[in-house]
């Protein structure tokens, strides 16, 4: 169906919320090309659990389109008007399963070639968006916190190579409190600026006791939901004719209270862990994924202030067949492994924290927890610089921020 | 309190357009390659001749193609800090080779289709995830029908149920009986072993989609061809297996016997270890790297020391594709190859072998497709409908 031919009653199986915004907006969504719009209306069917950074940021992105001359259309969407799409594209439900028609699309450009063209015209757009409609500046200095190595005993991994040019590195840390102190340091500024979905911890194991301005998830509690989709995925991929695309359809239709994810009454963070599970790649299996994958997602979507994230010791790698399998019993860890791949999460979580408005004002800090190494980056730290005094976790942060 | 450790190397992001961004990933390889490999810059103004001078007869040619499997980046290869996960190419094979370091493939990135893509010097637009021939003949159908060579003498060796097509396409030329013969090693450790937990570590299949794995038909390796084709028993294949510690490390295995008992002039194994970096699991996808590493030698040491191939043999080696850079923020780093940037689409490809020029690196742009005819022209036969052009560096 053209955009053009929208109708209001088209979005009843929307949720309130954002069955709303798209009638309030029928106007501009209908000059929309078909080869941009499925990807705005599967951000767009989710408005009702999204985090209140996300909310905004669609509404302005919205709002923006209703600002634009006409002359200023063929400017910002020429690009998209020249994709060609298929039939079978043209008559898909794009309206009702704008992801899955996003999926198809998605092939459908590598098949036609024409996914070099559709990366350029999306990377104009973010662009120009950026420059008409430039991301909110965070209301207090972003701060992300990683703590990685639990369960090493000893290691010679050169820890932090990736981050050292940017900041500096202690060697000589007190641990003892650590985690504590750190723990501690994120509820008091969840207290001192408090914010919805601001201040998260995000623990690859189990997690400690959590403050109630802090938003937290974890892999050890996600273990029933984890199980229960790995049951689903391995049922659905033993019916006949299951594939890929088939998995990812049953995966993408899923919802919180099919894993009872919705135990905590929050149905925004539901939604975010359910994500995680369903979306992510390897995030059931490997706890390390999970973290970092977790910790990407929160700041790309949530955009916090603060951020702690626990690296734990994942499973050894067996295969894969068998890591999908609900466990049974107690898996063998790798915390060798684990802290090489937490390493690399660390750096990770440094770069989309950057990737952030107000990036020049935040901090970062990751420690070898129980160890005595620990990296800082922030506007006020020496960049490529190593310290070998004396000092705890709670001096460099203060040192840090 | 501070101690500068070396100057900061950061500086502002700077936006670079496809076209020059596989430029600077070219000229660092080429840099890295200079400073760590001693290699020298080559000039693709002459062709070297070297390969039509080398005395060897057209027809006692052979070639093998290892696909350096799931992709890798610079920085966990070429780059000074990813140096040490490839000691074995730096080392002993990129000294003896001519080094192509800019390679694009402009097509779809995902394994199989890419893979049957270098195979035939198409960019396929097959499905990725189906058990489908590729639509353009294969480099095996053209060696096999220009120089009526028999089935015996083109062989895959692959390591994913889903490669089972890759032998021969669907072209109304060629097409069913007239390409590679295909072994996948796991899908006969699986038959030898009827399923026996123990040798489950070498059967991991398909790291992005985990359950997926095409049903097998057609042309396979039949289990008794293991005694009679390899000279292996099935008893002897089970204890050496269970020495082995991945699914490529099992694939060499096949590989090395078949060098032995079959000679093959066209070879071509698949490597896919690496594609655990799906999973997210840095390590592993590192560990991954340094196995890939050290069978690529182990290929080339076989080479050395069979007397059917010693002296007359081309080993290519080449990735797929790449993988994601960290900096695109559409993707997860080295986790996936889903961005379609440059550093995804942009690898190397190394040549070794009597004839080839050693110790030169190339920065100029081939294209995945160049392989087949590259192949054809050193074979003696024609590449009739791929899309690459001959890499004259080569011959």
């Amino acid at each position: 169906m053209p955009t053009r031919e929208l109708k209001p009653d088209q979005f009843n199986g929307y949720p309130p919320e954002a069955r709303k915004l798209a009638i309030a907006n029928l106007r501009a969504l209908q000059v929309l090309p078909l080869s941009f719009l499925p990807s705005l209306l599967r951000e767009l069917v989710e408005y009702d659990y999204k985090f209140p950074a996300e909310r905004t940021s669609l509404e302005r992105e919205i709002s923006n389109f209703n600002s634009l001359a006409p002359e200023q259309w063929k400017e910002w969407f020429g690009a998209f008007e020249k994709i060609q799409l298929s039939a079978s594209l043209e008559k898909f439900d794009w309206i009702n399963q704008p992801a899955q028609f996003v999926e198809q699309l998605s092939a459908h450009l590598w098949t036609t070639h024409q996914q070099d063209d559709f990366r350029r015209a999306a990377t104009e757009y973010g662009n120009r968006l950026h420059a008409a409609v430039p991301p909110l500046e965070p209301f207090f200095p972003r701060l992300s916190i990683v703590v990685v190595g639990q369960g090493v005993s000893a290691s010679e991994y050169p820890l932090f190579r990736k981050l050292r040019p940017h900041g500096a590195l202690y060697t000589n840390v007190n641990p003892e409190g650590g985690l504590d102190t750190l723990l501690e340091f994120v509820a008091s500024r969840a207290k001192a600026h408090p914010a919805k979905y601001g201040h998260w911890y995000v623990d690859g194991g189990q997690e400690n006791p959590c403050d109630s301005g802090v938003a937290c998830i974890s892999y050890r509690k996600l273990e029933p939901a984890r199980n229960q989709l790995l049951a689903r995925i391995r049922k659905q991929s033993e019916m006949p004719g299951s594939g890929p695309e088939n998995l990812r359809t049953v995966m993408s239709a899923l919802r919180p209270a099919d894993l009872h994810l919705e135990h905590s009454g929050d149905a925004v963070l539901a939604r975010f862990e359910l994500k995680l599970l369903a979306e992510g790649s390897g995030t059931q299996i490997f706890s390390t994924t999970f973290a970092q994958w977790a910790a990407r997602e929160a700041l790309r979507r949530a955009q916090p202030l603060t951020l702690l994230v626990r690296f734990a010791p994942r499973q050894r790698q067996r295969p894969m067949n068998e890591m999908l399998s609900v466990a049974k019993e107690t898996v063998e860890l790798d915390p060798a492994g684990s802290l090489v791949d937490a390493d690399l999460g660390a750096y990770y979580t440094w770069l989309n924290q950057q990737r952030l408005t107000g990036a020049g004002q935040s901090s970062f800090l990751a420690w070898f927890e129980g160890r005595n190494i620990a990296i800082a980056t922030g506007p006020a730290v020496p960049r490529g610089t190593v310290s070998s005094s004396p000092a705890d976790l709670k001096q460099i942060l203060s040192w840090t921020i | 309190m501070f101690e500068q450790i070396g100057r900061a190397r950061t500086k502002p992001m700077t936006r670079f357009s496809p076209n020059t961004l596989d430029r600077g990933l070219s000229w660092s390889r080429r840099e890295f390659l200079r400073d760590a490999a001693g290699l020298v810059l080559g000039s693709s103004l002459f062709s070297s001749s070297l390969w039509a001078r080398s005395g060897i007869l057209q027809k006692d040619r052979k070639v093998v193609v290892i696909t350096f499997g799931g992709g890798a980046r610079d920085q966990e290869t070429f780059a000074p800090e990813g140096q040490e996960n490839i000691p074995n190419l730096m080392r002993e094979l990129i000294p003896q080779s001519s080094f192509f370091a800019q390679v694009v493939n402009r097509g779809i990135l995902g394994h199989y289709v890419a893979t049957a893509s270098l195979a035939t010097g198409v960019y396929e637009t097959i499905n990725n995830f189906a058990s489908l021939p590729p639509e353009s003949p294969t480099v095996f159908e053209y060696f096999r029908k220009d120089l009526r060579r028999p089935s015996s003498d083109a062989w895959v060796v692959a390591p994913s149920n889903g490669f089972n097509r890759i032998g021969e396409s669907s072209h109304r030329l060629y097409g069913p009986g007239q390409g590679a013969r295909v072994i996948l090693p796991k899908h006969l450790l699986t038959a030898a072993t009827k399923g026996t937990a123990d040798y489950d570590h070498l059967l991991r299949d398909n790291y992005e989609t985990p359950f997926f794995a095409p049903e097998v038909v057609g042309n396979e390796f039949e289990l008794e061809q293991l005694r009679s084709l390899l000279k292996l028993s099935v008893d002897d294949f089970k204890t050496h297996a269970l020495t082995l510690s991945s699914p490529d490390e099992l694939s060499v295995y096949i590989v090395r016997r078949l060098m032995r008992q079959a000679a093959p002039s066209l070879l071509w194994i698949t490597m896919h270890d690496i594609d655990i970096a799906h999973a997210g699991a840095y390590s592993l996808y590192v560990d991954g790297i340094r196995r890939t590493d050290r069978l690529c030698l182990d290929v080339w040491k076989a080479i050395q020391s069979e007397p059917e191939y010693a002296g007359k043999t081309t080993l290519f080696i080449l990735p797929d594709f790449g993988r994601d850079s960290d900096e695109d923020s559409a993707g997860n780093g080295f986790q996936h190859h889903r961005t379609g940037d440059a550093m995804s689409r942009t690898t190397w490809m190394m040549a070794l072998g009597p004839g080839i020029r050693e110790g030169v690196v190339y920065d100029r742009p081939l294209d995945s497709t160049d392989l087949v005819p590259t192949i054809g022209s050193m074979m003696g036969f024609s590449a009739s409908q791929s899309q690459g052009k001959l890499i004259q560096e080569l011959l």
